[in-house]
């Protein structure tokens, strides 16, 4: 295996040396195509190094800067830590099918994979992996073109998972929702999913991201989802990392004919978030609603990072994210919408809203439009404000205190984007936890 | 015994400008008052003193709640120690749905004042009960918190409020703006339904026909940020016959 760095010019920083050993080391299970798939995704990797700043993409999250170490492989948790984690999920409310990653690696014990519906197949990646499993492979990294070094990054050093099908035509109403829990010890974590959803197939997916712990630890997640024609796919993705954590997570979906994406996410907690969506329109008819909110304090900084390829005509899509930012947390917004040529009849539309409750307090937005056909209705915008001190006093005259008095107004302001989870038990879930979160403050 | 209401030369200025100019007022328990004057008077300045809205600053005097000192007080516990004001323009306040509003106005104050909360069932019959005596659809109260309401709509809204809350000291400031004769009625009918030996209420108003509804016991002309004449409830009647041009020339 060659690693040697193409781009010799520079000095890598310690974070790409000590990637480049690891990944030297990594014992590469599994089929000979997994191996070319890795070496190919590290390659691609290494001619670029780190995203920072001066790359388009990272603009605003400069990860070359931000990586300064990179935290050893996580090893396997004991059994007792990790049924200690038995309680910690978010969504504890949702009678969802749980599947459940601790410290990076799958506990069967904490997972419910019995009794599975009609159509629904469900491996762990590491299964997939190590069976050669032909499908997996076939579309792993591929289900999107995906040009992005953080998602190479994965690819090269992906552990553990899922690999979920629906079969056509069937409707799963359970949510399966995917569990991660951060160990206690410092630890990168590398998560990869691959989702397909078949024709005319219905189900609904929560990836909760959590950790206890203060220490760093890195995690980079990237999720696949193929949905088929007319499939359709509710997804939620929650994370409330630890203090100190770096999650950086890429979503790729590719929507056939009628297919339709609702897709949440919601950040709650770490150092810095980045979730990156990659969501391409390719079949006629074709819907995604894309959304998102965050809820950051301290110096928390959560980059929402998305692209939005419409190949076909009459796809639609809805992007809107809301951030309520304390203290000197940072929320950044990037939206490009590309319309191809030939898409006639798209639809589009983002925005992105931040609320500062405190003057340290920042938010940055980008959108992007870039449209090669002429009958399409594309708009986007955005706006930063404060808390209506007009609203606080009313609400403080009938006697709520200043906390409940924002709590409910920031509810409101955030409850826009959660009104659109279809799920009726996860949408009352998600509003809990973010009631609960907007109560929480000093 | 001590007075509910205790105003003392009390003066008030927003952005630099004083407003009041050494207010008196004294509300027993089971007095209504009317205060009526001329726009730009300063009879709103005086309400939202009294309630704490930020931006009001108390240069001078004293406003006494039962013989605590307002100023000391945050709004929410004036608001728990039992003043409540019907603004003249109440609020919209899009995705708080009213109930939701209603529970953590009803819970806080309990809180605060160390008693039990309001159950859910119990408040809902409460609101129901209310929104009966003021001819109120349940529907509207569906809606966010006075979102789309029409003018009449958000007085009454208001009035339900206050008819839960149950308050010590009602201000209403020019409830009755806004409001057909049928509305006025039944509005009126539930403020009346306030009157308590325990309760003061005092009603801002610049018109005399308010207070065919709502008898008071003492009528105040105000004018130039303070009380100029203090009489009867036929001040009042007076007062629709000659208006206010003679007081404002006094204030200038
Ligand atoms: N925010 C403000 N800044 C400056 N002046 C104000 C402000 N609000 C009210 N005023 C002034 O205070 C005076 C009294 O207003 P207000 O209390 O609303 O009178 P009323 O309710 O009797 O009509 C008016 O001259 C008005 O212009
Ligand atoms: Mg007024």
């Amino acid at each position: 295996m060659s690693n040697a760095p193409a781009t010799p010019s520079r000095k890598l920083t310690d974070a790409e040396t000590r990637l480049a050993e690891i990944f030297a080391t990594q014992q590469s299970a599994g089929a000979p195509q997994l191996a070319t798939l890795r070496t190919a995704a590290f390659d691609a990797f290494s001619k670029t190094g780190l995203p920072n700043r001066h790359d388009e993409a990272w603009k605003y999250t400069d990860l070359r800067a931000l990586l300064r170490d990179v935290k050893p492989l996580a090893a396997p948790p004991e059994e007792s830590a990790a049924q200690s984690m038995r309680d910690a999920a978010v969504l504890t409310g949702v009678a969802a099918r749980r599947i459940v990653f601790v410290g990076g690696y799958f506990v069967p014990t904490l997972s419910d994979l019995g009794d599975l519906e009609k159509g629904l197949s469900v491996m762990s990646l590491s299964e997939a992996l190590a069976k050669g499993d032909a499908a997996t492979t076939a579309l792993l990294g591929k289900v999107g073109k995906v040009d992005d070094p953080a998602f190479a990054l994965n690819t090269a050093f992906m552990g553990e998972g899922v690999v979920i099908r629906i079969g056509a035509g069937r409707c799963v109403e359970r949510p399966i929702q995917l569990v991660f829990v951060a160990g206690e010890q410092p630890a990168t974590y590398f998560l990869r999913s691959l989702i397909v959803v078949e024709k005319g197939a219905r189900a609904t997916l929560i990836e909760s991201f959590e950790g206890a712990t203060t220490q760093e630890y890195h995690v980079n997640a990237a999720t696949e989802v193929v949905l088929e024609e007319g499939a359709t796919l509710e997804r939620l993705k929650i994370s409330r990392e630890g203090g100190a954590a770096m999650h950086v997570s890429t979503f790729v979906a590719s929507l056939a004919a009628n297919a339709r994406l609702s897709d949440f996410g919601l950040n709650l907690g770490g150092a810095l978030l980045r979730n990156q969506s990659f969501v391409s329109l390719n079949g006629q008819g074709a819907h995604a609603g894309v959304r998102g909110a965050n809820i950051l304090k301290n110096k928390e900084h959560a980059d929402a990072t998305l692209f939005l390829d419409h190949a076909a005509e009459r796809s639609e899509s809805k992007a809107l994210f809301k951030s309520v930012l304390e203290d000197s947390s940072q929320a950044v917004f990037q939206g490009k919408i590309l319309v191809r040529p030939g898409a006639q009849k798209t639809d589009a539309r983002m925005m992105a809203r931040a609320l500062l409750l405190s003057e340290g307090a920042q938010a940055n937005c980008k959108p992007e439009l870039e449209i090669f056909a002429d009958d399409v209705q594309c708009a986007h915008g955005s706006t930063v404000g404060a808390l209506d001190e007009n609203l606080v006093f009313y609400l403080m005259a009938r006697g709520i205190g200043r906390i409940e008095a924002e709590a409910l107004l920031t509810e409101a302001f955030i409850g826009e984007a959660i009104d659109a989870v279809e799920n009726r038990s996860v949408r009352e879930a998600l509003a809990a936890l973010v009631a609960e979160r907007l109560r929480a403050r000093k | 015994m001590t007075a509910l209401l205790e105003i003392r030369n009390l003066k008030a200025e927003i952005a630099g400008k004083q407003i009041l100019n050494g207010y008196d007022l004294t509300v027993k328990a089971g007095e209504v008052h009317a205060i009526m004057g001329p726009n730009g008077s300063g009879k709103s300045t005086l309400s939202y003193v009294l309630s704490g809205r930020p931006g009001y600053t108390i240069t001078e005097g004293q406003a006494l709640l039962a013989g605590a000192d307002l100023s000391q007080m945050s709004v929410d516990e004036r608001a728990a120690a039992g003043l409540f004001l019907a603004f003249q323009y109440p609020l919209e306040v899009p995705g708080v749905a009213t109930m939701t509003f209603l529970r953590a106005a009803v819970n806080a104050q309990r809180k605060k004042r160390g008693e039990e909360e309001m159950s859910s069932p119990d408040l809902i019959k409460s609101v129901k009960e209310i929104a009966k005596i003021l001819d109120m659809d349940m529907e509207m109260l569906r809606r966010p918190v006075n979102v789309g309401f029409s003018g009449g709509e958000k007085k009454r809204a208001e009035t339900l409020q206050m008819m839960l809350l149950q308050p010590k000291l009602c201000i209403l400031d020019e409830t009755d703006s806004g409001l057909d004769i049928d509305a006025l009625k039944v509005v009126s009918n539930g403020v009346n339904q306030l009157r308590s030996k325990d309760r003061g209420i005092v009603v801002i108003t610049h018109y005399q026909r308010l207070l065919d509804y709502i008898t008071p016991d003492v009528v105040h002309v105000q004018s130039a940020g303070r009380i100029v004449r203090t009489g009867g409830k036929e001040l009042a009647l007076e007062l629709e016959e000659t208006g206010y041009a003679s007081y404002q020339s006094e204030a200038a």
